[in-house]
């Protein structure tokens, strides 16, 4: 058995289990976090994408040993209180989701995306960029369209404030 | 529009919510206390004799609970998995429907066939336990190919079953047809492949059965589209218990596409195992699970012959259909290449003669069932391919020829029993066209190939049929079960409301839009609105979401019971407020006397209701209807599909350049969740024409596309925005005026997009899907 | 996935005494491959030693034109590395093109050239950079280190540590997706150094990632796209499968060694 401790959300938990624990049962089973998914059993389908250590990961593929002492956000933990995550929003208000399983999976996915590119965002780039995550439902317009959306608002906010 | 929330309005989904913060509820979310985990030990041959079982080894695994197969399954008097559709062959025999044991008998038919559950403290022990499970097979001779499965000497699957044919199954006139063949000025001949699918719904089936001793009381947490007609089967016909003993819960569902219609063995054998065990069991399917057990689709081999006379009109379709239904038939396997197949052959074309004869066949696979669209894909693309074949062999331009051929006046009847209500194919041909610069195709080609690049265009006009109706007429052609839909609206004294829908939601956003249905009728916010579904403990019989059913049937019964709320909430308010029945109206949330500014807020009227302290005499307390709504006809969603694609000759790799959608879906509700199910359906019409193709092994029967690093789905970047229209006929056949939208982006785009690569590549020989690799080979054999 | 014991090392001598001391040690860099393959049941190592927390097996220099590359640097390290792509912008580019974003973030060089999958990226770009393996015990040239298919010259108690090569004057990566998996079905990483050309090509080759020396003796002559015109790539020597014949490999060969000398 691990002694695994982490930062989950910003709320410091600690707990016991198997070596062979992925992070994904991890935060499912002993935190019940149950927003984030599996949808695969090939590392492919990204439902379960998560971030550690403010890099976007898939919790399927990394042992929580491996995450212990490191910091993790899942859907869970992206908005503030009640205020969504402007890539949340964005999701909601583009019809972004229909049955929402990648949903969680996606958000995280594009959270990171567009810390990484700013507002430097365009279709093809977005649409390269989703590589890791499969949706079935969407065909995935909207999901292009959410996150270009939260792309010019995040970039447009960080302007203002420059 | 009269209400800002109504009717037509672009609204936001109101169940969003818990999804984007991940605190949707899906079956592997629920947990009970005592909660065990199952594992199922299937069957790696896909035809083989079982002459024993040594659970022993199993059995001693710590942690291990039970170990438990077949025979027990069967002393304990669990029925066998049944097909619900009756269809009879040409000579007047019945279907020929094999034995399909939850857990396998004396045989196992296909490679994934559950044999033994194994249920442990854990799934990692249960995993590890379920390897120790000891089976002797003696491997059988397997087919996995329709047309080798009905040939001569081919290993035969059920004994019930000669040469491993199913049914042999016929619609329309045969001697009509071959005369105005014999007749015809020019005859079009063409064979045409339907490949199989695996529908892959992101969030993997799952049920978790509980049984309580103490009330002799089964619940069933499950992923299904449809949980009243789930209890149903497992009651009727699967023994599991009664159906006052049986709650089924179909809590948040990550989408199904038909795949969670049916009822799986692990549902059964869950609830069974519950029962034996004393414990709770939870089981949750794995991809590769997903891809051997869940019902694949289509899996079709068509011949179609056109006659025309010389005029281009055409006077007759001929059409030779082999189906794959799989090592069993599922549950409503029989009537996806029948009933929801061949009557739609006629296309959006005045086809005076049309002659269709379906043989199903067993094989060694995965049963094959409805997978979005079902049927009307198969018919789609056979007479679209048709069509585009018969216009470049005349030499014509593809838009001119069903222009000819088009149904003008309706109604209008097929000579395959449909009687198409409304419509206007041309409207839908015309936006199309325009949206697509059609005129301009021609500069865009020569643009391309300066580039080095091939450009193609391609058409597909479909018809399909949605809201299967009315019962008798389905009972009538077999179904074993009526397809109406149900609907109570519970008005609570304090003016809220719920419905309770027997539709269920697994994505397509019915919280929203029967919402705003409520919120048009009565005028109240639609916060104050919440729907109920997926519950048989909370909701009355229902019949479930698949077909595109869910607006036409399931949302005109809401509207049922709101006739009725509205005229109870009528009288009470003329009662109170002194005024003729007649000359009240609801609007804006208000109860009010025409013309005067004599008015009731609606939770007044509520409240009169449920105080009942002043009503009119001899009226019941309370603000509560039901409706069950059973539709006249079919709906008939229509519309033109116009796909413009590059190919690189160098690799085969095809690009999409643009893809239009005019879809006629009636009246529309939310047009935003409308156009998300078309840009869905599009994507996986575009998945099946391109990078979808289950695979088997001909000679060990081995899945080959057994998880995502074998079977191509889309994803994002292969895909483009698509520009989605639409044009408007409402649907005379139900109250709402709606046609449904869930299944026409799969039924109508494979076909765009097939006649656009063949006409880039210039050889019509391409079968789905069309990989870079397949189009490479097929530019080179030109 | 079977049970395992977790070890996380700190340094490269507490690494070799943890796999020392595992009955069947496993070092798990990334775990982009080990982790799936464990949980496929397909590997089953008692043990499995983290290598993500040892400092020596990070970063990135590039001096007197030889680039050096810790063998744990993940792809995403490499691709947005601005020594990387200022001295050889085609591997940059290969490995912004591995996986996808959240794989990048684990996935490591040193864990991709050690696993020796016949569809990964970076072992072409190892052999036609002519790279240099570093390891715990010595140095290996990359034409000697990829011996087949998921096998390389490293011993049992061998770790990667860095890889090292001489940055081209010009080079480029062309790969042509399976249109499942995403994997090379045929990647071709070509790269120029003085009068020297070098191909690598994966995700095609039956042996696994291969030198096509025909096409390095015609570019030799002439780095130019139609140098290779005259070339034919041996379906012999391919890969066949569901997704793509010995024949339509052979063909994307040359088609993406066209490109990729075009590109560079």
């Amino acid at each position: 058995m691990a002694s695994i401790s982490m930062t989950v959300n910003g709320r410091t938990v600690s707990g016991e289990a198997e070596d062979r624990t992925l992070l994904v049962e991890f935060l499912r089973s002993n935190l019940a976090l149950t927003g984030t998914h599996v949808g695969c059993d090939t590392s492919q389908c990204g439902a379960c994408v998560v971030h550690v250590d403010g890099k976007a990961v898939k919790s399927c593929t990394m042992l929580a040993a491996q995450a212990s002492g490191s910091s993790v956000t899942t859907i869970e933990g992206l908005a503030n209180g009640d205020v969504l995550h402007p890539v949340q929003k964005a999701f909601h208000e583009n019809h972004g989701l229909q049955c929402g399983f990648c949903t969680p999976g996606m958000i995280m996915a594009a959270v990171d995306m567009i810390e990484r590119h700013g507002g430097d965002l365009d279709e093809a780039t977005v649409r390269s960029e989703l590589e890791g995550n499969i949706c079935r439902c969407t065909g995935y317009h909207n999901i292009v369209k959410s996150i270009l959306a939260a792309a010019a608002e995040i970039g447009g906010a960080r302007q203002a404030a420059e | 529009m009269g209400v800002a929330e109504g009717i037509g309005a672009r609204v936001a989904r109101k169940e969003d919510r818990r999804f984007i913060t991940g605190k949707g509820r899906y079956t592997d979310d629920m947990n009970v206390v005592g909660m065990k985990h199952a594992i199922f030990v299937r069957s790696p041959h896909a035809h083989a004799r079982i002459k024993g079982i040594d659970k022993s080894e199993a059995l001693a695994v710590e942690g291990v609970i039970d170990v438990l197969d077949g025979d027990q399954l069967a002393a304990d008097g669990i029925g066998n998995l049944i097909c619900g559709w009756m269809i009879h062959s040409r000579d007047g025999s019945p279907m020929k429907m094999g034995d399909w044991r939850p857990l396998a008998g004396d045989t196992v038919r296909y490679v994934g066939e559950a044999v033994v559950i194994v249920v442990a403290e854990t799934k990692a022990i249960a995993r590890e336990a379920a390897e120790k499970v000891v089976i002797d097979y003696e491997e059988l001779d397997a087919v996995t190919d329709l047309v080798t499965a009905v040939e001569p000497g081919a290993p035969q699957i059920h004994p019930v079953a000669e040469n491993n044919l199913v049914f042999d199954w016929t619609i329309g006139d045969e001697t009509a047809v071959e005369e105005a063949i014999s007749d015809a000025a020019h005859i079009v001949e063409l064979e045409v492949s339907n490949n199989r699918l695996i529908p892959n719904a992101m969030e993997p089936r799952a049920t978790l059965g509980h049984y309580d001793p103490g009330e002799d009381h089964y619940t069933c947490w499950t992923t299904s589209q449809n949980p009243h007609v789930a209890r149903l089967v497992m009651s009727a016909f699967y023994n599991v218990a009664p159906e006052n003993k049986l709650r089924v819960i179909a809590p948040d569902v990550g989408g199904g596409f038909g795949s969670k219609i049916f009822i799986y063995p692990e549902e059964i054998v869950c609830l069974w195992a519950s029962k034996r065990t004393g414990v709770p069991v939870k089981w949750v399917a794995d991809r590769t699970e997903s891809f051997m057990t869940d019902a694949h689709g289509r899996d079709h081999l068509s011949t179609i012959k056109i006659a025309l006379d010389a005029n281009k009109k055409i006077t007759a379709f001929k059409i030779d259909t082999l189906a794959n239904l799989g090592a069993y038939m599922s549950l409503f396997s029989s009537s996806v290449p029948t009933y929801l197949y061949a009557t739609l052959l006629s296309g959006q074309y005045d086809i005076p003669n049309i002659f269709a004869n379906v043989r199903t066949v067993y094989t060694n696979t995965t049963p094959v069932d409805a997978y979005r669209g079902a049927g009307r894909p198969e018919a789609s693309y056979l007479v679209e391919r048709a069509m585009e074949t018969a216009a470049r062999q005349l030499d014509m331009d593809p838009a001119e020829l069903r222009r000819i051929n088009f149904v003008k006046t309706f109604p209008h009847e097929t000579p395959v029993i449909m009687t198409y209500d409304a419509g206007d194919f041309e409207a839908s041909l015309d936006v199309a066209m325009e949206a697509a610069d059609y005129a301009g195709f021609p500069a865009r080609k020569a643009e391309a190939e300066a580039r080095g690049k091939l450009r193609g265009i391609g058409f597909n006009c479909y018809i399909e049929a949605c809201g299967i109706a009315p019962s008798k007429a389905v009972g009538s052609l077999g179904a074993g079960v009526g397809l109406w839909e149900s609907a109570e609206v519970r008005v609570n004294a304090v003016g809220t409301i719920e419905v309770l829908t027997g539709s269920h939601s697994h994505g397509q956003g019915h919280e929203t839009t029967f919402a705003q249905l409520v919120a048009e009728r009565l005028g109240v916010g639609l916060d104050s609105i919440s729907i109920v579904h997926g519950d048989t403990d909370k909701v009355q019989m229902g019949m479930g979401t698949y077909g595109s059913r869910s607006g036409a049937v399931g949302m005109s019964a809401i509207a049922g019971a709101l006739d009725k709320v509205e005229a109870k909430a009528k009288k009470v308010a003329a009662h109170l407020l002194e005024a003729d029945e007649s000359d009240i109206v609801i609007e804006n949330g208000e109860v009010k006397v025409a013309g005067t500014d004599k008015k009731l807020a609606w939770h007044e009227v509520s409240l009169a209701c449920y105080t009942a302290h002043n009503l009119p005499d001899g009226m019941e307390p309370g603000l509560k209807e039901t409706s069950f709504y059973d539709p006249s006809n079919f709906t008939f969603p229509a519309g033109c599909y116009i796909c413009e694609v590059e190919v690189d000759p160098d690799t085969g790799t095809t690009q999409i350049i643009q893809f239009v959608a005019a879809d006629d879906f009636g009246n529309i509700i939310n047009p935003m969740i409308v156009e998300g199910q078309v840009h869905g359906g599009v994507a996986q019409g575009i998945g099946q024409a391109m990078l979808e193709g289950c695979a088997y092994d001909p000679e060990s029967g081995q899945l080959l596309t057994a998880s995502y690093m074998d079977y191509a789905m889309p994803r994002a970047h292969d895909l483009p925005s698509f520009n989605v229209l639409t044009t408007t006929t409402p649907c005379p056949s139900n109250p709402l005026g709606i046609k449904g939208c869930g299944e026409a982006g799969a039924i109508g785009s494979p076909g765009a997009l097939i006649n656009a690569i063949t006409d880039a590549i210039g050889n019509n020989d391409l079968s789905m899907p069309a990989t870079p690799q397949n189009v490479w080979a097929a530019l080179n054999a030109k | 996935m079977y049970a395992t014991n977790y070890h996380r090392a700190s340094s490269l001598s507490e690494a070799e005494q943890m796999l020392a001391a595992a009955e069947e040690g496993k070092l798990l860099s990334g775990g982009q491959t080990l982790i799936p393959t464990m949980k496929q049941r397909l590997a089953a190592p008692t043990d499995v030693v983290d290598l993500r927390h040892v400092a020596e097996l990070k970063g990135i220099s590039v001096s007197g034109g030889v680039v050096k590359i810790g063998a744990g640097t993940t792809h995403a390290e490499v691709a947005g590395s601005a020594d990387i792509q200022s001295a050889c912008p085609a591997l940059a580019g290969l490995a912004s093109h591995i996986g996808d974003p959240h794989v990048r973030h684990m996935g490591t060089i040193g864990g991709s050239i050690a696993n020796n999958d016949p569809a990964a990226d970076y072992p072409s770009a190892m052999l036609a950079l002519n790279a240099t393996i570093h390891t715990n015990k010595r140095e290996i040239a990359a034409d000697d280190f990829f011996v087949g298919m998921f096998e390389t010259a490293l011993g049992d108690d061998e770790i990667v540590t860095a890889v090292s090569f001489e940055a081209p004057d010009s080079a480029a990566y062309q790969k042509f997706p399976n249109p499942a998996s995403r994997y090379a079905m045929a990647g071709v990483f070509v790269a120029k150094k003085g009068g020297t050309v070098r191909v690598g090509v994966t995700g095609a080759g039956s042996d696994g990632v291969y030198r096509a020396s025909d096409m390095e003796q015609a570019l030799s002559g002439s780095f130019s796209p139609d140098a290779l015109d005259g070339v034919s790539v041996d379906p012999g020597g391919m890969l066949s499968d569901i997704h793509g014949t010995a024949e339509y490999r052979a063909h994307l060969v040359k088609v993406m060694a066209k490109r990729a000398v075009a590109a560079a």
